[in-house]
């Protein structure tokens, strides 16, 4: 408990934490649909659009989260495009895109400042990364996130679940499949700066496939998937405080143990109804 | 009367490759119609086509206004991302009422009533609560039935209701569109491969080799060229 007082008389360690439950919020929300959906490397994608877009905003002196926004919006509807008509094949399209992003940010910085401690922090996250602008515009968005997510969940739940009978009984399937790519898109730029660019998709996966494990009804699904999210992040940033290891990773490894668990606890449930 | 769905010189397939055309067909209320022939021969297609997942090439297909503000009751083929899809049963079947819906964001009690009356019709009320993906084929099919006809109760599509259950379940969902049909005077439009079943109940038929070979009752089919020669010899035992 004192731990965590200590933490939180630090103005930038609340920064941290506010903004980062808000976010894991959100990528757990959207990460049960897109794990369901297959289309868990969008996740992965984005983000290393995200670093690309985030390093040229840097080397042209504009602020990052203004510039990157519209860059990884486009590119999520334009990965989810490619993975809808099936011109391309998805998961090879994804790779491209996310080495040719991440290729051209790491060019452009080498070019201009050169590959310093920023981009380090970009790669795999910093505690130290939020500024005060950045935490307001963070903050509204992911409040929006969170109630776009709210009001559309029933249609988001039909669309995953079965397009082709939510397409018939009218409801407009590929409206709500960007709807769902956009919202990934704000979660990821809003989440980089904290979790870093290579460890970002983690907040989408793990929680949902975690939740999976346990819950058997789709709400149930969300709801724990957002719950352990939220946990994760906070037992990363109290882990990270205290051994001073990067906030990132920490929560990955947090996700990562807590998934673990899960698929052990499931394995004797398993093993047990068998033996029955 | 006016026909629920109506098909007029329709001409379906992707990007400008035909793959059914010449279709002229109509379904009236309380109608059943089997759509029969060999594989790519544009059934599926054809099932898209009504259930408005495609756009006709060429040719109108139109929809009754009642039927319209409803929806279509569409049962499609399952997918492999239902295989291990966390949803209870009545999660399911409820979300074939979001046309009812409209932009109102979450499910009125009336709609609650009507998936519950649903799943009891069908016989599913007694696993509301149970995980979709650990349901037998045949129930699993009994629950998109039962969300198909939350959406609407006048024209249910099916594209192979019974594709990979097992011989009890096959002839259980054929008695449950049966009974559907006959009671609740629903219009069923059905793609089948079991065509000795589908015979058996359905009302009309259209069998498709990328045309129609044939268009008409089900008497009249058993006695022609085409279905004689689709069925084999066993259907001159059946008729005698």
């Amino acid at each position: 408990m004192e731990l965590i007082s200590e933490m939180l008389s630090y103005s930038f360690i609340t920064r941290a934490f506010l903004v980062g439950i808000l976010v894991s919020l959100c990528a757990a929300l959207l990460g049960v649909s897109l794990v369901l959906k297959r289309y868990s490397m969008i996740g992965d994608g984005l983000s290393h659009v995200s670093f690309g877009a985030l390093s040229v905003a840097l080397a042209m002196g504009f602020s990052p989260l203004p510039v990157s926004l519209p860059v990884v919006i486009i590119a999520a509807v334009l990965l989810l495009r490619l993975s809808e008509t099936g011109k391309l094949r998805s998961d090879a399209a994804i790779a491209l895109i996310s080495s040719s992003a991440l290729a051209i940010g790491i060019i452009v910085t080498s070019l201009t400042s050169g590959l310093t401690a920023d981009v380090d922090s970009y790669m795999f996250g910093s505690i130290l990364a939020m500024s005060g602008d950045d935490v307001v515009l963070s903050v509204i968005l992911s409040i929006i996130v969170l109630g776009l997510y709210l009001v559309c969940y029933n249609k988001i739940f039909a669309v995953t679940f079965d397009e082709s009978f939510s397409r018939a009984t009218g409801v407009h399937v590929s409206f709500y499949n960007t709807l769902m790519a956009v919202l990934t898109a704000v979660t990821i730029v809003l989440g980089m700066r904290i979790m870093g660019a290579l460890l970002i998709s983690s907040l989408v996966i793990f929680p949902a496939l975690t939740a999976m494990r346990v819950f058997k009804s789709f709400r149930g699904v969300v709801i724990c998937s957002a719950a352990l999210s939220v946990a994760a992040f906070c037992v990363g940033m109290v882990v990270s405080y205290q051994y001073s290891t990067p906030v990132g990773a920490s929560v990955v490894l947090t996700n990562l143990g807590i998934f673990l668990a899960a698929a052990l606890i499931g394995a004797i449930r398993e093993g047990k109804r068998k033996k029955i | 009367m006016e026909p629920l769905i109506a098909c007029k010189d329709v001409s379906l397939g992707y990007e400008n490759r035909e793959v059914a055309s010449g279709i002229n067909l109509e379904v009236y209320p309380g109608d059943y119609l089997c759509i029969v022939g060999e594989n790519g021969s544009g059934k599926s297609t054809l099932i898209k086509g009504l259930a408005g997942l495609i756009r006709p090439l060429r040719g109108q297909i139109t929809v009754a206004p009642a039927l319209r503000e409803e929806s279509i009751g569409y049962l499609p083929q399952q997918t492999a991302a239902q295989k291990d899809f966390p949803a209870t049963v009545s999660e399911v079947v409820i979300s074939g009422c979001l046309k009812r819906r409209g932009f109102l964001p979450f499910y009125s009690a009336d709609e609650k009533r009507l998936a519950r009356k649903n799943m009891k019709k069908l016989g599913i009320d007694s696993m509301a609560r149970r995980c979709f993906r650990e349901l037998s084929g045949g129930q699993k099919q009994r629950v998109l039935l039962a969300r198909a006809l939350c959406a609407t109760e006048k024209l249910l599509i099916l594209d192979e209701p019974t594709t990979g259950l097992d011989p009890t379940a096959v002839t259980e969902m054929y008695q449950l569109i049966q009974k559907l049909n006959r009671e609740d005077h629903v219009a069923v439009i059905m793609v089948s491969h079991d065509i000795m079943n589908a015979l058996s109940q359905a009302k009309t038929v259209l069998h498709l080799k990328q045309q129609p070979l044939f268009y008409g009752t089900v008497q009249d089919y058993r006695k022609s060229e085409t279905g004689r020669g689709f069925l084999g010899g066993e259907d001159y035992l059946g008729t005698n």
